[in-house]
């Protein structure tokens, strides 16, 4: 178990980077509505899989640099991954036998409650948004994530990546 | 829970799960309260935001390495037509600048007979639009200067045509714009025919802002040139901001249904001017709303 941690850590840290540049990066007129919502999808995968070293902290920091790097209130992302690593934590366990069918819907509910949060905070902070900027990243995220799934399994079980 | 000695070092429970998401939570609340009150927070944001700064360069970087390699791959012939076609458009730019100089010497003159505040021209720079996305929840961009060079919150973007919109978060080497076609934007106008004074106010539409306050007996009509009254404080007066493009009158209504178009091309610029107007005494209404 003593192993040395931070070389574990570095490529998960990348995967979040990686995550953020696809979030900031501009897509053809039309279908930014539809962005999967990235560090959502991150924060469950890694959350699900490794919880003691990427939780609730980590999800609340990447909440903080994603508030800033969108222009949102500082902290309505935080707050708002916070809640997602928190329900994936907690059952953690249970997601990780689910079948990927399962899985996918379990996903689903995730990413409705984080877009849920974005949708009330926005409403209390006062910003006017059309709905299609709430539903498009549900849908998007959850007909993606089988492949991200995949594509993040396959890099933790081969580079044996963890805690 | 499920049985906890499933996987090999994990047991199931991770210890204070819920009290530190609780506290994290409380936190982010906090955060949020006093970031939306006031702008306390602007150097944590600053400081953050110098963070993502390599990030924004580096999702920029293809689409300027694409507009690099076009220019250097353009042949000498269509070099020289472009240089032609410029050199006869500063012809003519000049040509109407003279006139202008002229007009606002005498625009002075008469201001200072009239005993009104002569008008200041205002100084502009230069930005370069990165093509990096933003807030998802509303029509901004992002540009390539910040703080360091003077850029401050409310200061107004226009491009060749038009308004484009007002910086809304000055960071310290980028800068994010809200768009005038942004559903929480509105811009006090007149119309350039009669001096009507109305709002505009964006739609969410990047090519149709509306006109929500003008009564139906008011002298509006389609192709009206609505101009920035420079009444909010944040925008300087004079400015395009839209054509309007059609006016509806409902007579049970107490206003009339009246769109516009943006004059600037909001969703195809690359270059914006920024404007530094003369200091007026209403500055600090401007960064309100």
């Amino acid at each position: 178990m003593i192993r040395d941690r931070a070389s574990h850590r570095l490529p998960i840290i990348l995967t979040f980077i990686f995550g953020l540049v696809l979030t900031i990066m501009p897509l053809p007129d039309g279908t930014e509505a539809f962005r999967p919502d990235w560090l959502a999808m991150l924060v469950i995968f890694w959350a699900m899989q490794l919880p003691r070293t990427w939780s609730v902290g980590t999800a609340w920091i990447i909440g903080i640099v994603l508030d800033v790097s969108q222009g949102t209130v500082l902290g309505q992302h935080a707050l708002a991954l916070c809640c997602v690593a928190f329900i994936t934590v907690r059952f953690h366990l249970l997601m990780r036998v689910f079948p990927i069918t399962q899985l996918t819907a379990t996903v689903f509910a995730i990413l409705a409650t984080y877009q849920f949060l974005m949708f009330w905070i926005n409403g209390v902070a006062g910003v006017n948004a059309p709905m299609i900027a709430y539903w498009g990243p549900i849908i998007s995220g959850t007909l993606l994530w089988p492949f991200v799934m995949t594509i993040l399994s396959g890099m933790r079980y081969r580079t044996r990546t963890g805690d | 829970m499920v049985a906890s000695r499933e996987t090999s070092s994990n047991p199931g429970r991770i210890p204070a799960l819920g009290l530190r998401a609780l506290g994290l939570i409380f936190i982010s609340i906090l955060l949020m309260y006093f970031d939306n009150r006031d702008n306390h927070l602007d150097t944590v944001r600053n400081a953050i935001g110098a963070a993502v700064y390599p990030l924004r360069v580096i999702v920029d970087a293809p689409s300027h390495l694409w507009g690099w390699l076009g220019e250097a791959t353009t042949s000498r012939k269509d070099m020289e037509l472009e240089l032609d076609r410029l050199k006869a458009e500063r012809l003519l730019t000049n040509a109407r600048l003279q006139k202008l100089n002229a007009l606002e010497a005498e625009n002075s003159r008469l201001r200072a007979m009239l005993d009104a505040r002569a008008q200041v021209r205002d100084r502009t720079r230069v930005a370069e639009i990165m093509s990096v996305d933003a807030n998802p929840y509303s029509h901004s961009l992002v540009i390539d200067i910040g703080t360091q060079e003077g850029v401050v919150d409310g200061q107004a973007l226009i491009d060749a045509d038009g308004v484009v919109g007002q910086v809304i978060e000055a960071g310290l080497m980028t800068s994010q714009a809200m768009l005038i076609s942004d559903t929480d934007h509105a811009l006090p106008v007149e119309v350039n025919r009669n001096g009507l004074r109305t709002i505009v106010v964006g739609t969410g539409k990047i090519d149709q802002l509306k006109l929500p306050f003008v009564v139906n007996n008011a002298d509006i009509q389609v192709g009206d040139l609505l101009v920035t009254s420079g009444l909010g404080g944040a925008f300087p007066s004079g400015y395009p901001v839209a054509i309007v493009e059609s006016v509806t009158r409902i007579p049970q209504e107490p206003y009339a249904d009246v769109t516009a178009r943006p004059s600037a091309s909001l969703g195809q610029v690359r270059e914006v001017l920024l404007i530094f107007s003369a200091p007026g005494p209403d500055i600090e209404t401007a960064s309100d709303d």
